[in-house]
């Protein structure tokens, strides 16, 4: 097969000045998520294309499967890379690569020559003609249709010519570090690992929040979490969890504010938490799973109730969606089998039967402040206690 | 803090003694043959598999051409059961068991049954011990195959085996009748001698030999079809390579447990009596393993109030290893066990079950930290009760 993919990369090819930055970053980030494939690998970048180049014993499609999972990437095209540039050389090359990229030759196709390199002696078109007719003289019941072809095949005059006619879709998005960082909020649900893809997905670095609460919540569960953020980490890249025991602070909860306010209140010591981690790491934002009018603590109301705990921005990229398409999301990027593991987690061990669907500020704040003076305490304690693993 | 392990969940597995896992080594180093090898490395393991026999058959009373090796306690459940129906099919269409078996009994049957054939489930009292009239009342003409455990692996309940054994024999001598030993060997004298049980199922990992495997006693001349078919090993009736290591761990174990039995047995019953003394002192805590008649390794008790899982986790936190009677599954209905719903628990009760269960390794303190641990735990943990 062929040693070189061309990448395809879409918003980022419209960054103006800023664009290095970009290719950079998208170098960087295939490199690293080539790191545990077999086979040696190189990025090159020329004339706004980036090429991924392949040595020893490599497999295509783990390459290929590596290369999906790169946020930036629109395309990955496998490519035929020859030296000899005269049109018939090129004409043979392009048999060639028809013989191995496709088991029958019957289909229409059209030559697309395009000359990075100006100094090339002949016009395209006139290419154009030289190697489609090479192609008919090798496969007569192959047909040219320059409208529909059912094989477009390109072939780019650079310093090299690079021939390629199949398009492998990638993930889209931008690549992660060129927009900044933020804090995941990430329980063992469903939705949180979702969010962290899809704002990663969006060139953010992310790194994440578990809250652990021993003995109520168990060792495997705290496991399964650890798992979920390696998952976000093949896509989101390398990830720091900041697993923080919360027993103590949401024992204090449950004994001092009415339990219908359990969770909304300790949801907003998680914000106040998370917020605490993403200013120490460098975010600028909060990421949380919700989803408007979910469960309790995400009608309206609540969100607003939440989301006044804190003065980061709070992404919240799931806020429209509906439970069947986060699950959808879960199942494509593999997270929803590790999310349904029936562990408890901590915001499923305390819940009231009628949790407030409708909370107000003023008296969430008043129940706040029953929780003593030395709350503070517990809660600095638990952010200096917090045990941080990198995935 | 630097704390010692305290693992009472020996009813789940157990740890090898240093003898059996010397033993297993060697026969993973050294006596590495195939035993269907004809040269000197086959004979050599061959050797080790027929001491092993020789050890397990004395243990139990039987002939050693009783003993058929398999890989554990499931599989010598799922092949008695099947081994047997396809024998007897052609008699009738009915098999007994009762509502407190493992998984490895109940499953089985319960495909049975979507394959056509009828099961009676007994039922239980409040300790999960069957009655042998229901069983009287259930034969009938139809009657092939009956399977009732020895001790019940949740409540450490004894039941009245060879009671119903015979109860069956007398109704029919040709139904066959099968017990899952895997809770009793080792911590109750059992005996094939003067017994009219036609198949035992044990487990190695139970009695401090490695996982992966275990035997299935057959009595002679009680016909059963192979389960496993291939290369003919254990007289075409358990194909496979045998499991050598593993086999000579079970073998070493089996002697070794069985050696001192009523005195290994009263040691296990002290630790246990202890334990349930010390709960005894304590509010609102419910013994679910009854007085008489229960294995002495086991004790399953409930911290109303205190849900099974929570607690497991606050001990593990003091290096104290027990199992949960019920298994929590998240905020959705609670999973109680089938042997603590048969058994007609309250749902308070089931939810804050917790099974500890001793072996020989064990000892009178360890049950004192332990009492010492969970009369510190429980009173915190009952302060948040989930509502």
């Amino acid at each position: 097969m062929f040693h070189t993919y061309l990448i395809k990369y879409g918003e980022i090819g419209v960054k103006g000045k800023n664009r290095y930055v970009f290719e950079d970053a998208l170098s960087g980030r295939i490199l690293e998520r080539l790191e545990n494939v077999s086979g040696e690998f190189s990025v090159s970048k020329e004339q706004g294309r980036i090429y991924v180049h392949c040595a020893g014993s490599f497999i295509h499609e783990e390459v290929v499967e590596a290369l999906q999972n790169v946020f930036g990437i629109v395309g990955i095209c496998p490519v035929m890379v020859c030296d000899e540039d005269d049109p018939d050389s090129i004409g043979k090359a392009v048999v060639e690569f028809l013989a191995q990229s496709y088991e029958t030759h019957d289909q229409s196709f059209k030559i697309i020559a395009r000359r990075a390199r100006k100094s090339y002696p002949m016009p395209s078109m006139e290419l154009n003609a030289i190697v489609g007719g090479a192609v008919l003289d090798a496969y007569p019941e192959m047909s040219v249709d320059v409208h529909e072809p059912q094989i477009p095949v390109h072939v780019e005059i650079r310093d090299q010519i690079y021939i390629y006619s199949k398009i492998i879709p990638g993930p889209g998005g931008m690549p992660v570090g060129t927009n900044g960082r933020a804090m995941l909020l990430l329980s063992g649900g469903i939705d949180s690992p979702v969010a962290g893809y899809m704002i990663a997905k969006r060139g953010v670095r992310i790194d994440a929040v578990y809250f652990h609460a021993p003995p109520y919540t168990s060792e495997r569960a705290k496991q399964k979490v650890i798992d979920l953020a390696k998952r976000v980490s093949d896509f989101a890249g390398k990830m720091r969890v900041h697993v923080v025991n919360f027993t103590d602070v949401q024992l204090r909860i449950y004994e001092r504010c009415p339990h219908d306010e359990l969770t909304i209140i300790m949801r907003r010591y998680m914000m106040k938490i998370a917020e605490h981690f993403a200013a120490r790491d460098g975010a600028l934002a909060l990421i949380t799973g919700e989803s408007l009018g979910q469960v309790a603590s995400q009608t309206i109301q609540s969100l607003a109730v939440t989301n006044a705990a804190c003065t980061m921005p709070v992404f919240r990229p799931l806020i429209g969606f509906d439970k069947q398409d986060i699950v959808d999301i879960s199942l494509k990027i593999g997270t929803y089998e590790t999310s349904i593991l029936p562990y408890e987690d901590c915001c499923t061990i305390f819940v009231a039967k009628h949790p407030v669907t409708k909370p107000l500020l003023h008296i969430i704040e008043r129940s706040e402040k029953k929780l003593g003076e030395d709350f503070d305490e517990l809660v600095k304690t638990a952010i200096e206690t917090a045990e941080t693993v990198e995935v | 803090m630097e704390q010692s392990e305290i693992y009472f969940d020996n009813s789940a597995t157990t740890c090898c003694t240093k003898q059996v896992a010397d033993l297993v080594m060697e026969c993973m180093l050294e006596d590495y043959g195939n035993p269907s090898s004809r040269h000197m490395k086959g004979v050599e393991a061959e050797k080790r598999v027929k001491t092993a026999r020789e050890q397990i058959a004395a243990a139990l009373h039987a002939s050693e051409k009783e003993i058929y090796y398999t890989s554990g306690g499931t599989e010598s459940d799922n092949w008695a059961i099947w081994g047997s129906v396809t024998a007897q099919h052609r008699r009738g269409n009915h098999l007994i068991t009762t509502s407190v078996e493992h998984p490895a009994i109940l499953e089985p049957m319960k495909e049975l049954e979507r394959q056509g054939y009828r099961v009676t489930y007994l039922p239980v009292d409040e300790y999960g011990r069957i009655r042998p009239e229901d069983l009287e009342k259930a034969l009938d003409d139809e009657t092939i195959f009956v399977s009732i455990m020895s001790v019940n692996n949740e409540l450490g309940t004894i039941q009245p085996v060879e009671e119903c054994a015979r109860l069956v024999k007398a109704f029919d001598e040709r139904i066959l009748f099968h017990t899952d030993a895997v809770q009793a060997f080792g911590k109750i004298p059992m005996s094939t001698r003067g017994s009219r049980v036609d198949m035992i199922s044990v487990s190695g990992h139970k009695i401090h030999a490695p996982k992966g495997i275990g035997f299935l006693y057959v009595r002679d001349g009680v016909r059963i079809n192979p389960f496993m078919r291939g290369g003919g090993q254990q007289k075409g009736m358990r194909s496979g390579t045998d499991n050598v290591p593993g086999i000579a761990g079970l073998g070493q174990a089996s002697a070794d447990i069985c050696r001192d039995i009523e005195k290994q047995g009263a040691y296990l019953a002290s630790l246990r009596d202890r334990l349930r003394d010390g709960l005894s002192s304590m509010e609102d805590v419910r013994i679910n393993t009854p007085t008489d008649g229960a294995a002495p390794h086991i004790l399953n008790a409930s911290f109303s109030g205190v849900r099974s899982e929570v607690l497991l986790h606050a001990l593990e936190d003091r290096g104290i290893y027990v199992s949960a009677g019920s298994a929590c599954l998240s905020n959705k209905k609670q999973a109680v066990s089938h042997v603590l719903r048969a058994v007609g628990m309250s749902a308070r009760h089931a939810e804050s079950a917790v099974r500890f269960s001793f072996g020989t390794m064990n000892t009178p303190e360890e049950v004192d930290i332990c009492l010492e641990a969970l009369g510190q735990i429980v009173p915190m943990l009952r302060r948040y009760t989930r509502h």
